[in-house]
């Protein structure tokens, strides 16, 4: 049986086929997103093999390079003619790899192209080694000889298991190097500033040396500890330095160029050739790891994203600290006490479109109004001490989660009076005949029941939120902050100072970088963490709104 | 399960003990000692009362006074006005915008609309239960407690108390005795009512004031309901709003007929079923119209 046109339109069966493909076209899309950056940024921290081969230059002559093949990719015969490459007439695409050759301070690059005819016999030599170090990028090459104290120990097949065991020694000097820079010399440096900023104050009270002898002094004993406490250190760090760079390593390029390299410098080594699979998957998983857990190194090239992550996370969980009340009060009273007529619903309708206002104009009134009126009053007020350096009067993280609280607000008033709105009248009476007041009831009955539809604004505000940057780049954000906003040093959460994000890092690595190819992938693995934190964030928000609904659940009472 | 029946019994108390006896005493009383509407106590007098919602009045002077601890039902079609009558003696119309009231509701001789009135204070005393169960969605235990708590009354000892007192008097101790501290949301329409009768009377209000309150419920929680108002007017002066005639007949002393606004008629609950002055209450009760 033939069914006409006609009726199978009127059956429906076409707006059925066309809404599930909307719904299959977004998901595909999602999906492709999502895996896209996860492949690109995931499979940067594989240790890829090190080919070796022969390059064949036009004149004839030839070289020995070594890379890994990071791009493989067909170009067009024309193409490379019109750049001056010699092919064959029947020849109509070369295939083309761009290899990461390393050795930056050798050749001055560490990315080079490389057409697959000119690179005669490739081969995969089971002693090459990388040594990732923390300047100059990767090297890679043949392990020469190992020197202890400017002395060779060890040659050849002995030299890589000398060297493991040198690298652990250097490894562990390292970690208690960061350990008392960080650490030690960081506290002593945030108390010396503090007893300058405490010393100036009085000064600026009209103390004298003169006049308030026992204050002065009392800051000067303090100041002579924390001197001789860094003496201390000074001198521990000294003699640990001193360990560090007693050993190098020589080794030479696959062109014959010998390097000798401290061992200070090198993070770590691998021989990619010789590796199997388990210990490829292992290596992988500690890369992941550095990249998740450790500080950048090299302009953000290289290393790990953390305080980008501790930036992204601690500035969103504060801006939820300031938008959440101030977003529920506002629609409590817009909804509840605010008389309902032509000035409210102005009111309404300009909230809901301050949520449709570009970021980066939230930006600009946060740099003009937030940092430079409000910041230098809290500076001229409570901050002289410090002038001419501003404290509050410049970029920081206080006023970057103000920033995005007010770009979120709208979204948290909306949900709310959403939320309120919803509640029965049934309920309100109830409490309010029980002799509770308006207030009461409020309190007691009404934003319990409601703090689903908060927490769905708080959802939404945060997943706005945290994927923003234009607006940070204007009040808070830099490429790369000395130190992490809360840490062990009083007070703890330094609202004042600037700090990482992820939103930005993926900007400043991909299009700031001075190193493209090897910031790269970078950006999708930044990117990648970046959803993730995002999606981790909401799910913890999803989890809290459940457990509200849960309790306040029956809303058609 | 002697548990349920042996333990937790608190000896004495205020409790509302008897449980059977409850419709015998009742009936006794209305045989006994009869009092003419005029010889009762008065607990609330009505006067000259007409109410405005915009421009349209809902309520036509009414002017008429209720005994205390009696049960007075008011009966009229829909639209009639009585839920809004009822609404008037906790000042719970305060709540809808535009409506202006004339005249006076004493309460004890004190005029309720008075500006010195504190409304909290007034529906403290002037406690009501709407048509649909209303609980919070607290625990049966807060949900009890929370107008003692409003009330400033937060230790354990005393809301335990109270708390099981107002239950027993709403006829649900037994029942959820065992399960003060699950979610109200959870118990069946009647115990819902139930429920929210007993947070009422946990603040120990003067007046009751019903509004239909077993017109959402089943027969048997309708007649659960029926019985706790004849266990209650011991206590509190009862005014109900309802539908149904053979309830009104069944529970109160004393019957209001209005119709359009007006009160049309007002008087002893018998007298009124079964030999009415107006026109239009006979109407009404054999059926005629409404």
């Amino acid at each position: 049986m033939r069914i006409s046109t006609k009726d199978w339109f009127k059956s429906g069966t076409p707006w059925v086929w066309l809404n599930a493909g909307a719904v299959s076209i977004s998901v595909i899309m999602v999906v492709g997103l999502l895996a896209l950056i996860a492949v690109r940024g995931l499979e940067h921290f594989w240790p890829a093999s090190v080919v070796e081969a022969d390059l064949l230059a036009q004149d004839g002559s030839r070289r020995v390079i070594a890379g890994e093949i990071v791009q493989t990719e067909d170009v067009s015969a024309i193409q490379l003619i019109a750049s001056g490459v010699k092919l064959p007439a029947d020849v109509e695409f070369a295939k083309r790899y761009l290899l990461k050759v390393g050795n930056r301070d050798v050749t001055g690059s560490d990315f080079a192209w490389a057409l697959e005819r000119t690179m005669e016999n490739p081969r995969y030599p089971e002693n090459m080694v990388v040594f990732e170090r923390r300047e100059w990028g990767n090297f890679y090459g043949y392990l020469e000889a190992v020197k202890k104290d400017g002395n060779i120990i060890a040659t050849g097949d002995e030299a890589v298991t000398q060297l493991t065991e040198l690298m652990e020694r250097v490894l562990d000097i390292h970690d208690d190097i960061y350990a008392i820079e960080k650490g030690e010399i960081g506290s002593i440096n945030h108390g010396i500033e503090r007893l300058r900023l405490k010393e100036r104050g009085l000064e600026l009270d009209g103390y004298t040396k003169d006049t308030a002898p026992q204050k002065f002094a009392e800051i000067a004993a303090k100041r002579a500890e924390f001197d001789a406490q860094y003496e201390d250190i000074q001198a521990r760090l000294a003699n640990l330095y001193q360990q560090f760079s007693r050993d190098s390593l020589v080794a030479s390029t696959v062109d014959g160029h010998q390097v000798e390299i401290d061992l200070g410098k090198v993070v770590r080594f691998y021989q990619p050739n010789q590796m199997g699979l388990t210990e490829k998957v292992g290596f992988y998983f500690a890369k992941l790891w550095e990249f998740v857990a450790d500080d950048p190194r090299e302009a953000n090239t290289e290393g790990g994203i953390f305080p980008a992550i501790y930036g992204t996370v601690l500035m969103v969980l504060l801006m939820s600290v300031f938008v959440t009340p101030f977003g529920v009060v506002a629609a409590v009273y817009l909804r509840e006490y605010a008389k309902q007529g032509v000035l409210t619903r102005t009111i309404r309708i300009a909230v809901n479109n301050l949520a449709g206002v570009p970021s980066i104009v939230y930006g600009v009134f946060g740099l003009g109004f937030f940092i430079y009126f409000l910041g230098d009053e809290i500076d001229s007020l409570f901050f002289r001490e410090a002038m001419p350096s501003p404290t509050f009067g410049t970029p920081g993280l206080l006023w970057a989660s103000l920033t995005l609280a007010l770009l979120t607000v709208p979204v948290v008033i909306v949900a709310t009076e959403e939320g309120l709105s919803r509640i029965p009248r049934s309920v309100r009476e109830g409490s309010l005949a029980l002799g509770a007041t308006k207030f009461e009831t409020l309190w007691r009955i009404i934003i319990p029941m409601s703090s689903p539809a908060m927490m769905t604004g708080l959802i939404l505000a945060v997943a706005r939120a945290a994927g923003e940057v234009a607006p940070l780049m204007l009040v808070g954000v830099v490429k790369l902050a000395p130190s992490l906003p809360l840490d062990g040093n009083y007070p703890f959460l330094h609202l004042d100072q600037k700090f990482m994000h992820l939103g930005f890092h993926i900007y400043d690595v991909g299009f700031q970088s001075p190193n493209v190819e090897a910031a790269r992938p970078l950006v999708y693995a930044t990117a990648l963490l970046l959803v993730m934190v995002i999606g981790a964030l909401n799910l913890a928000s999803v989890a809290i709104r459940n457990r509200l609904r849960e309790k306040y659940k029956a809303l058609e009472v | 399960m002697n548990e349920s029946t042996a333990t937790k019994e608190q000896p004495g108390a205020s409790a509302s003990e008897p449980k059977t006896h409850a419709i015998d005493m009742s009936a006794l009383n209305r045989d006994g000692q009869k009092l003419s509407l005029d010889q009762e106590e008065k607990c609330l007098k009505v006067d000259d009362l007409s109410l405005f919602y915009g421009e349209k009045q809902a309520l036509h002077n009414i002017s008429f006074e209720i005994p205390k601890k009696r049960v007075t039902a008011f009966i009229g079609p829909s639209g009639c006005g009585k839920s809004t009558l009822l609404r008037c003696f906790n000042r719970m119309n305060d709540l809808v915008d535009g409506v202006r009231i004339d005249g006076e509701i004493q309460l004890d001789g004190q005029n309720i609309f008075d500006k010195k009135v504190e409304v909290a204070d007034l529906r403290r005393r002037v406690g009501m239960v709407f048509q649909k169960p209303n609980p919070f969605p607290k625990s049966i235990y807060e949900n009890v407690a929370y107008g003692l708590r409003i009330q400033g009354i937060n230790k354990k000892r005393v809301l335990d108390e109270r708390v099981e007192w107002a239950l027993k008097g709403a006829a649900l101790w037994d029942e959820v005795k065992d399960r003060l501290q699950e979610n109200a949301l959870g118990m069946s329409g009647g115990q819902q009512q139930r429920l929210v009768i007993a947070r009422t009377i946990a603040v120990e209000p003067e007046v009751l004031l019903l509004d239909e309150p077993a017109s959402a419920l089943d027969p048997i929680s309708t007649l659960k309901i029926e019985e706790l108002i004849y266990e209650l007017k011991s206590k509190f002066t009862i005014v109900i709003v309802t539908h149904n005639m053979q309830q009104a007949a069944r529970v109160s002393d004393y019957t209001a007929f209005m119709y359009m606004g007006n009160l049309v008629e007002y008087g002893d609950t018998d007298t009124l079923f079964t030999n009415p002055t107006k026109k239009q209450t006979e109407d009404y009760i054999t059926g005629r119209y409404g």
